[in-house]
């Protein structure tokens, strides 16, 4: 039971270094972003031709999939997004399902439709046992990038001048503008980094979720899930609905697994039903 | 027995206390004005009033009955009804529509999904008689969106008054009425039926000493004075209080 | 005490608004005739009816309520089971009462989750709604011996409606029967949408908050609209179970909610319209696409999405203005407009 709250731990951190920069484009801009699985994507994919083709080493292969999604991220935030901040939430949906479509269709077209997977150096496969229980190299590894990643962000939010600039913009826009605290231009850098993290997250989560073009589509309800369930006001919200919803998930498909992810779902309705906010949020939604 | 009466009633917004165990009495048939400094705490008394807001404590009667658990559309059928101080109208209806609605609902008729709008003759000759009233025939077929601002603030009477109320709270009308259309909104409330209970939340004071019977004053949230009107504009705790407005009737 | 005259003029007014106009009776007319105009189309259009129903019931939620849900296809797909099951299993032998009954059931879950969908944002709703939805999916999975999970539901045998009009390969009964459907559930919700619930409806879309002022119970109508539109989308869900005598775990999925908001994103909300023509045109789109590259199409459809959110609704909707003034230039009697009331003081 123990293995499985330890691949619960790790499976739930991945997530949150996935969603957190949906939340906080969520809760910064009030901007439905469903395209958010498709960066991770998008992360993953480099990482698979960077590691696999041109033989770069796995090391380097990860913070290469942030910076070139961050990238990414950033140059779509510029060009597309920017013209449907304004909307309402169903043209949002809308764009961003539609981009997803996009995405998938042409990774489908130039990498084909089979499951790709990361060459992980040796030192990482295979299990260590600590205190008699089994654990995972490579998620090890991920608790500790993820765990090193979250302490970070909480950070650069708390400490930073720029995080407090960002908690200003997500708590009132227009006050904060007021301030003379550029909104347009910490939410692009957010936006970039956020799909930065999501793309590092799909680096590494390749092995652990599978990595093929239908992706975007099967984790981007998880995604939101723990961002509804997690709220936008703040990283611990969706850090603990992460962590709940990581360990919910390899439970229920261990103990029930034709189930599979029933329990993921009944859980977040539950929770929603509770507390429509989610279950950290402090402001009333939007 | 007053018609309207509130007992402690009081609302905290975290620290900030709005509403300070305030005990309003308002009489059956009164022109009854509550007047205070901006932020005073007014708007959000009239919406606590109408169960927009819950009370942190303190009881709420209408006609002697209880109704500080009652939901907002269950106080319209018992009796009160409001305007807001800014327009809340539906912009995409027209005024015809949206007197229709009111008419509809308290005549029992507004759930009905099996007929056509207009096949009841007694609701459609309700909502003539309350166009008419409120002189919208002329922009009863526009849709609301374009009408001009006094229309729209006429309107927005038309709708509280088509709830038949007991107990009617205007929220400002008066506010944002440019001059010229001003006289034909002050007549229309002037000649508001006599067992209609007015509650009025004004600034103007022109329109306050003209049209009430009994002031109360609200400071801070708490009830600072209540009286008749001689009396009120004698108080020189009022004329501190608003310091350098005009009280002289 | 109100003006005879007005009132009557006012009472024709409403009456005449709500009076099927020459160009909806057109609409129906040219679609009836299709039977016998396209009859080597027929599954297509067949698949296009259904889809129609389908686009209607969420727009009855989504343009007169502004409930946004992603999971409409819940109601399709149990309602879709169900027709096939008590078809397999012999509960329910006849056609249009099997349809009825999938109705009823898909309103059901509709009333029992519309209170989930009254609180919290726009974005709990998207939540709430998909959840529903893919849980139910899963649950189909889980009892693939009953549901025939991944493979979809085996051996159902429809009996012909009315004892008459058998389903054949070619669609011919079947999109008669879709049709003759599509057109009676059209013409009770749009009874429901010109009623003083409709109008209630659309209040409460526009100002909620105004909406209970005024003493409309909203809570309530939107129960009962939602409760109206699950079951229409559950008799869709059972038409094509029927008139395809299978029915497979994909009708619970995201593609499919997330095509209908497509389809009226295409042809419009809020007229009741918008889901009839833009299933058409996301049907034949679909077809066209789909003959130029199969293995593609969801990019283009992808691309026509982001395409006409920048392009923005409102300037579509402007064009469509443009064009329906023009229209109206040509023929002014096609267009019933109000006539302004003189009233006899001259105001």
């Amino acid at each position: 039971m123990l293995t499985i709250l330890f691949d619960g731990v790790a499976y739930g951190m991945l997530l949150f270094v996935l969603a957190c920069g949906l939340s906080v484009t969520l809760g910064l801009m009030n901007f439905i972003n469903l395209a958010h699985g498709a960066f991770a994507m998008a992360g993953g994919y480099c990482t698979v031709i960077l590691v696999n083709r041109f033989g770069v080493p796995f090391a380097l292969g990860l913070p290469l999939a942030f910076l070139v999604t961050a990238l990414l991220g950033g140059l779509f935030e510029r060009t597309l997004y920017i013209h449907v901040y304004a909307r309402p939430h169903l043209d949002q949906v809308l764009f961003t399902i539609g981009l997803v479509f996009m995405a998938v269709a042409a990774v489908d077209y130039t990498m084909g439709s089979s499951q790709q997977f990361v060459q992980i150096p040796e030192a990482l496969t295979g299990q260590i046992n600590v205190f008699g229980i089994g654990m995972g190299k490579y998620r090890l590894l991920i608790i500790a990038i993820c765990g090193l990643l979250t302490i970070a962000l909480q950070l650069i939010l708390t400490k930073t001048r720029f995080g407090s600039r960002l908690r200003a913009a997500v708590d009132d826009q227009r006050v904060a503008r007021g301030l003379g605290i550029n909104v347009g231009a910490v939410f692009g850098l957010t936006f970039a980094f956020g799909s930065g993290l999501a793309g590092l997250g799909g680096a590494l989560g390749a092995e652990i979720l599978g990595l093929d073009p239908t992706f975007p589509l099967k984790y981007m309800i998880y995604f939101l899930i723990v961002v509804t369930v997690g709220g936008t006001s703040s990283i611990t919200g969706p850090f603990f609905a992460s962590i709940l919803l990581g360990i919910g998930d390899v439970a229920g498909k261990y103990y029930v697994p034709k189930l599979g992810a029933f329990v993921i779902y009944a859980i977040m309705i539950v929770v929603l039903i509770w507390r429509p906010q989610g279950l950290f949020a402090r402001a009333a939604a939007k | 027995m007053p018609i309207l009466q509130t007992t402690g009633l009081e609302k905290r917004f975290g620290g900030i206390v709005a509403t300070n165990n305030v005990n309003l009495s308002v009489e059956k048939g009164a022109r009854h004005a509550l007047i205070g400094p901006n932020g005073a705490g007014k708007t959000t008394f009239i919406n606590l009033l109408t169960g927009v807001l819950k009370p942190s404590s303190g009881r709420i009667a209408l006609e002697g009955k209880d109704i500080t658990d009652t939901s907002p559309h269950e106080r319209v059928r018992l009796g009160m009804a409001r305007t807001f101080q800014i327009n809340q109208l539906f912009l995409d209806l027209t005024p015809l529509e949206s007197v229709g609605l009111v008419v509809s609902e308290r005549l029992g008729a507004g759930a009905d999904w099996w007929r056509v709008v207009g096949t009841k003759s007694s609701v459609t000759e309700e909502i003539v008689e309350v166009i008419e009233r409120f002189h919208l025939t002329d922009v009863m077929f526009d849709r609301v969106a374009v009408l001009p601002y006094g229309k729209q603030r006429l309107l927005e009477i038309a709708l509280a008054f088509a709830c038949r109320p007991h107990v009617l709270l205007l929220d400002e009308p008066a506010a944002g009425v440019p001059e010229a259309e001003r006289h034909e909104l002050l007549a229309t409330i002037e000649a508001l039926p006599q067992d209609v209970t007015v509650l009025l939340i004004e600034h103007d004071m022109d329109i306050v000493f003209s049209f009430a019977d009994r002031i109360s004053v609200l400071v801070n949230g708490a009830l600072f004075v209540d009286g008749a009107p001689e009396e009120v504009a004698k108080d020189p705790r009022v004329k501190a209080v608003y310091l350098g407005e005009e009280l002289d009737a | 005490m109100a003006n005879p005259a007005l009132t009557s003029h006012v009472s024709d007014y409403l009456k005449r608004r709500a009076r099927w106009s020459p160009l909806e009776i057109a609409f129906w007319i040219f679609a009836f005739a299709t039977i016998w105009l396209f009859p080597s189309k027929h599954l297509i259009l067949k698949d296009t009816a259904i889809l129609a129903l389908f686009a209607m019931s969420l727009d009855l939620i989504l343009g007169y309520a502004g409930i946004l849900s992603l999971g409409h296809a819940a109601f399709f797909g149990l309602a879709g089971y169900f027709a096939g099951l008590v078809a397999k299993y012999g509960f329910i032998t006849e056609p249009v009462l099997a349809l009825v009954a999938a109705g009823l059931v898909a309103a059901a879950l509709g009333f029992v989750t519309s209170f989930l969908v009254l609180r919290g944002s726009d974005l709990t709703r998207l939540m709430v709604t998909l959840g529903v939805s893919l849980m139910l999916g899963e649950v189909a999975n889980r009892y693939s011996n009953i549901t025939g999970g991944a493979d979809g539901l085996q051996g159902v045998e429809i009996e012909p409606v009315l004892g008459r009009f058998r389903f054949d390969l070619y669609g011919h009964n079947g999109y008669v029967y879709c049709l003759i459907v599509l057109f009676v559930c059209f013409v009770v919700a749009r009874r429901v949408v010109y009623s003083p619930f409709g109008l209630s409806l659309r209040s409460v879309k526009g100002n909620s908050l105004r909406a209970s002022a005024i003493g409309i119970p909203v809570k309530w109508r939107l129960v009962g609209i939602y409760t109206f539109a699950a079951g229409l989308a559950g008799i869709a869900g059972a038409l094509l179970t029927q008139t395809t005598a299978f029915c497979s775990l994909d009708v619970f999925s995201l593609d499919r909610s997330a095509d209908l908001l497509l389809v009226l994103i295409i042809g419009g909300t809020g007229y009741l319209y918008g889901g009839l023509i833009g299933a058409v045109i996301y049907k034949f789109l679909q077809d066209y696409i789909a003959n130029l590259t199969p293995q593609y199409w969801q990019f283009w459809i992808g691309l026509v999405l982001v395409t006409i959110v920048l392009i923005g609704r409102e300037r579509m909707r402007a064009w469509i203005e443009t064009a329906r003034s023009a229209l109206e230039n040509l023929w002014p009697r096609g267009f019933a407009r109000p006539a302004k009331f003189a009233a006899p003081d001259g105001k």
